[in-house]
């Protein structure tokens, strides 16, 4: 089956014993190396097959409707992430790595870790760091026009979070290279048992040991996130053994995210003419153009949750310890949501998406990942005048996150 | 069906049936106030919903909770007493003809 050749009836059959009457069977494998190269033919496939579908493969279902996708987010309680958010169910198999106290806990237990991550990544903090982020974005531009042709990926999307991420955090110079490696690794963990995740864990032992090591109080330079997180813990608000455990969430889902998201628009940038011309007519436009990005290409496409007892969705009977598969990026393109939804379109209005999450987990660090989408592309449409796409693009392939590998371009000053 | 009054910065005035149960924010971003931008969705966490509740409005709304408080701290424009974040106003019956003004920026 390749991916291109889905079409409305391809990869969907029927019902099997064992899964509930009238579910929709897929036998699409949404961790597949192809469904990666181009998922969208077959998120159409599955949005339209029903409001639920289930996975042969991996023995799950999943949600691709944004209507579904929401409900199942904004109900922590019946679709719980403390079995994990990825396949993997915590009450059947031991977890990885110590589980998450923010990703992979469930109110009231989350309530009190999240508050204390978002104080630390609030607007308030926001405004302090934007004059700075900037700035930043704004040097980095320029050195690219001085050198006209680069790689987008490499040189801006990672470049960019790469040199004000790790110092707003507090991170010490030495080991950043293992950042990257470790947030990939992450998000690979979140897939089923395939060649990507296991290879990722297979490798994680030094970039483990990296994380662990800079998550501690005397690693973390004043001022930063991370020492901010830690001064939480001396306010009561969270233990001293649970400080460590939020500032590695920062470590994990701070970086690869936000070079996804940068990469996302850049690609939108330079495959869509007309929208870089309107951006560039009004740069007051970035911070949109970066959001309908994250809507467009949704660099986090999955997650999972777990059911906590018999429920229904949509009215179909799901049973308790049941993992669902909500496709995010699927929801993003839901034309019973979004008029125009294949369509990149910086005016859009795209509040409702749910790139970020939605409900109680929704990304605590969208504020971070918005200014610095929005430094980039304004710093872009004021200083470039044309972006063209020079050579060969490349997909980077992980279970959880899309992106680029590579993207050759050659700019103009304006 | 319960009216709410939006007042633009420009003074420009736009009155809309909004149905009980969805929040302020809601009512703007289905019926095209732009001035509301709302981008975590109304999960409370982005502070550009923030609007200036008329009147003695605002001693009728559910008062604010901590998070809201804290949030309106980081808001663009400036905040004032009548400061709140139209995500976490919810309509009721009672709130018919519930007048709010909008900053001129959110961002």
């Amino acid at each position: 089956m390749s991916a291109t050749g889905f079409t409305s009836q391809a990869g969907i059959g029927h019902a099997a014993a064992g899964a509930s009457a009238g579910v929709p069977q897929s036998d699409i494998d949404p961790f597949s190396i192809e469904f990666f190269e181009d998922p969208h033919p077959a998120h159409e496939v599955l949005r339209e097959a029903g409001p639920v579908v289930r996975f042969d493969k991996w023995n799950v279902y999943g949600v691709a409707r944004y209507a579904e996708v929401h409900a199942v987010l904004n109900d922590p309680l019946t679709f719980c992430s403390s079995r994990g958010v990825g396949l993997s169910d915590f009450a059947k198999e031991k977890a990885w790595r110590p589980q998450s106290i923010i990703l992979e806990a469930d109110p009231p237990e989350h309530t009190r870790t999240r508050a204390v991550l978002s104080r630390v990544l609030s607007p308030t903090v926001m405004k302090q760091l934007r004059g700075s982020f900037v700035a930043a974005a704004e040097s980095r531009v320029d050195e690219l026009l001085a050198k006209g042709s680069f790689d987008a990926i490499v040189d801006l999307a990672e470049a960019y979070p790469l040199s004000v991420f790790p110092d707003a955090l507090g991170l010490k110079p030495e080991g950043r290279e293992n950042l990257l490696p470790y947030a990939s690794l992450v998000f690979n963990s979140f897939g089923p048992p395939n060649q990507l995740r296991q290879d990722a864990i297979e490798r994680s032992a030094p970039h483990q040991a990296y994380v662990a090591e800079q998550c501690q109080r005397e690693n973390l330079a004043p001022g930063g996130f991370g020492a901010c997180i830690h001064a939480r813990a001396d306010a009561g608000d969270i233990t001293a053994a649970e400080a460590p455990l939020l500032v590695r969430s920062l470590l994990s889902a701070g970086l690869d995210t936000t070079v996804n998201g940068i990469g996302a628009a850049v690609y939108c940038l330079a495959r869509f003419p007309e929208q870089w011309a309107r951006l560039r007519s009004d740069p007051t436009l970035a911070r949109n153009a970066f959001e309908e990005a994250v809507r467009f290409e949704s660099p986090v496409q999955t997650f999972f949750r777990t059911t906590t007892k018999d429920v229904e969705i949509s009215g179909v009977p799901i049973g308790e310890g049941e993992k669902i598969l909500m496709f995010l990026a699927a929801a993003n393109r839901d034309p019973r949501r979004w008029d125009r939804p294949d369509e990149y379109d910086v005016t859009r209005k795209t509040s409702g998406h749910v790139g970020y999450g939605s409900g109680v987990h929704m990304c605590v660090g969208q504020l971070v990942a918005r200014l610095e989408g929005e430094a980039v592309l304004s710093a872009l449409a004021k200083r470039v005048g044309t972006i063209e796409i020079s050579g060969p693009v490349t997909r980077r392939f992980n279970n959880t996150l899309r992106g680029l590998e590579s993207l050759p371009v050659s700019i103009k000053p304006a | 069906m319960p009216v709410i009054t939006f007042i633009h910065s420009d003074n420009r005035s736009e009155r809309i049936d909004a149905s009980a149960g969805d929040s302020v924010m809601q009512v703007a971003t289905t019926h095209g106030v732009d001035q509301i931008v709302a981008e975590c969705g109304g999960n409370a966490m982005c502070a550009t919903c923030h609007v200036y509740v008329d009147g003695g409005w605002i001693a009728r709304l559910v008062p604010m909770s901590e998070e809201e408080d804290e949030l309106l701290h980081g808001v663009a424009a400036e905040r004032l007493i009548n400061s709140r974040l139209s995500c976490q106003i919810r309509i009721t019956p009672e709130l018919d003809g519930l007048v709010v003004r909008l900053p001129d920026r959110q961002i």
